[in-house]
């Protein structure tokens, strides 16, 4: 049965920030949740109440108190687990996907590896990359001496996979991308690609920052081995984010961080270490982030993945639509069908000064380089202007923004 | 109304028609830097010829938004001509508008042209676009010719 559509008016009504104002009161037009996701209020009250309520440290003690906090805990990460089509043990809290990227970048080049590197080895990346699945792999290397590829990215902005049979190959160890892009809004063939990179014995990292908050995830049918997201960007706190892998590759993996709460047995000279999840989880967790991530995943839910994918397909084609009827205003990346981000460049106007004028009219943007720097590159651009939106946005926030850009236009006299 | 705060008659003029623009070429007793605000990748690259104790020339070019562009452009209209260390202190004194949050003295006035930039010290976010020229500019007077940079 097709979920009903959304009302976004309504559920705008849950976000306290989204009612206020800015810049000498007015309304705020918040479209940079690709960066980051406002809260609602169930969110907020739910990390209140674990603090209110049940705070203490999650697996260790045995009152009454740290049994609850261990129970919210454990709920948090069933809630998230389900919420991907996966199981407990194998969902990882971390600090947030950048960690989650560090951690496998680490685990999989240490000594105690699965993956036994040698000379030559390959790491596939591809251009679209941020540069949290970029960077780590760059210091992997430099350990390793594997050898960084990249797939490259079409003047269209989709991965271009004519010479993908030879750049995933015998040497490749590695395959880490990202779901959707936080530039271009492309969507990537996450199946295809992971298919390939098994059929040579690759191990599959997916970037889902910019999917799982923006659509229906079933983490087996994409069939990638390990997966990662930032709570901030799917209406959860900052401060949490998740790591899942696949429960046999997780237990063969070294930990990253190490200290309490990930060990067996400890002695002056040595330990061992648990089982996943918790080997990943040193020190103790952030409980009340996790609880408050359970809570935004429950709103989510309950409004219905499907339901907010098909409404930002509707604002992000107005948006396109809108923008491309304006004169010297040029839209970066596919027509579609694509994700949500919608970069743009507007002619003899510096994105910096396209964001200033958004921003006097309470219209909130992200301007650029978007992490993304190498891609920036890729379409000889220093920076674009990025609307990103989310279930609360509404067809009038898609409204000021064009209007905002063609105010733009005219305060900076380039309109043609 | 905040945006013509910021967006001054005189910054617009100079982001339409910078001054000094072209870089001169690079000889023996000029200095090269090339500067970007890694948070927007915004760059200038900047030429400077210091001789006994004068700034004789200040070239550039670059790339970026309206504020870093005419800053650059005024700060290049500024600085050729005068002594080191009038440089530096204008330099100095920019800064200084900078962190001013808007409210200006009468030692600003040095900056003459400069001053319209007083409306970018309220926006955090934009005073490093209006910095970054100046950055280049006393990172390659203070360097001796033929000093690498980076
Ligand atoms: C595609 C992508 N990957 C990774 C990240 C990093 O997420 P975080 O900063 O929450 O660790 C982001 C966030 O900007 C992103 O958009």
């Amino acid at each position: 049965m097709p979920e009903p559509k959304l009302n976004a008016e309504l559920l705008k009504k849950d976000f306290p920030l989204l009612e206020r104002t800015v810049r000498g009161g007015k309304q705020l037009v918040y479209l940079d949740s690709g960066a980051t996701s406002q809260k609602p209020r169930v969110v907020l009250d739910a990390e209140r109440d674990f603090y209110e309520n049940h705070n203490a440290a999650a697996h260790r003690g045995a009152h009454q108190l740290a049994e609850e906090a261990t129970e919210a805990f454990e709920n948090a990460r069933a809630v998230v687990a389900q919420f991907i089509g996966a199981h407990s043990r194998e969902v990882v809290f971390t600090k947030s996907a950048t960690e989650s990227i560090n951690l496998v970048a680490y685990s999989l080049s240490s000594a105690d590896s699965p993956i036994q590197w040698s000379p030559g080895d390959e790491v596939l990346l591809t251009e679209m990359e941020h540069h949290a699945n970029l960077i780590p792999w760059q210091e992997m290397a430099k350990r390793t001496g594997a050898i960084l590829r990249f797939i490259p990215v079409t003047d269209e902005g989709l991965l271009d996979l004519t010479n993908i049979n030879t750049l995933i190959g015998e040497r490749t160890r590695i395959l880490s991308f990202t779901h959707a892009s936080n530039v271009l809004g492309t969507t990537n063939p996450v199946r295809l690609l992971a298919d390939l990179a098994h059929s040579v014995g690759a191990v599959v990292v997916l970037d889902a920052c910019q999917s799982v908050p923006h659509e229906a995830i079933d983490v087996v049918a994409l069939g990638v081995d390990l997966m990662t997201f930032s709570g901030h960007k799917m209406l959860g706190p900052t401060g949490v984010g998740v790591l899942w892998g696949r429960f046999d590759l997780l237990e063969s993996m070294p930990p990253f961080l190490t200290g309490g709460s990930m060990i067996e047995v400890v002695t002056l000279e040595s330990a061992t270490y648990s089982l996943p999840p918790k080997r990943f989880e040193a020190g103790v967790p952030n409980m009340a982030q996790a609880v408050g991530l359970a809570a935004a995943v429950k709103y989510l839910t309950s409004v219905g993945m499907d339901a907010v994918a098909q409404h930002e397909v509707d604002l992000v084609t107005k948006a396109i639509s809108g923008l491309e009827a304006l004169p010297g205003v040029r839209i970066l990346g596919p027509a579609g069908p694509r994700g949500g981000a919608v970069s743009f460049l507007v002619d003899g106007i510096h994105p910096h000064d396209v964001g200033q004028v958004l921003d006097d009219d309470g219209v909130a943007v992200r301007v650029g380089h978007h992490c993304a720097w190498p891609l920036m590159r890729r379409f000889g651009v220093a920076a674009t202007t990025r609307a990103t939106f989310y279930l609360y946005n509404t067809e009038d926030d898609v409204r000021a923004l064009i209007a905002g850009v063609e105010r733009a236009q005219r305060f900076f006299g380039s309109a043609s | 109304m905040n945006l013509e705060k910021m967006y001054q008659e005189i910054i617009l003029d100079h982001y339409k028609h910078p001054q000094q623009k072209k870089l001169a070429p690079l000889d023996s007793g000029a200095v090269e830097v090339h500067h970007v605000n890694p948070t927007c990748g915004d760059e200038v690259t900047l030429r400077a010829r210091v001789v006994d104790g004068v700034v004789v020339s200040v070239t550039w070019d670059g790339l970026g938004c309206s504020i870093s562009q005419a800053s650059t452009s005024v700060m290049a209209g500024l600085a050729q001509g005068a002594s080191l260390h009038h440089s530096l202190a204008l330099a100095a004194q920019f800064l200084s508008l900078m962190q001013s949050k808007g409210v200006t003295t009468e030692a600003d006035e040095v900056l003459e042209d400069g001053l319209a930039f007083a409306g970018v010290a309220l926006y955090p976010a934009r005073v490093k676009c209006a910095l970054l020229g100046w950055m280049a500019l006393k990172d390659a007077i203070s360097r001796e010719p033929g000093e690498l940079n980076e």
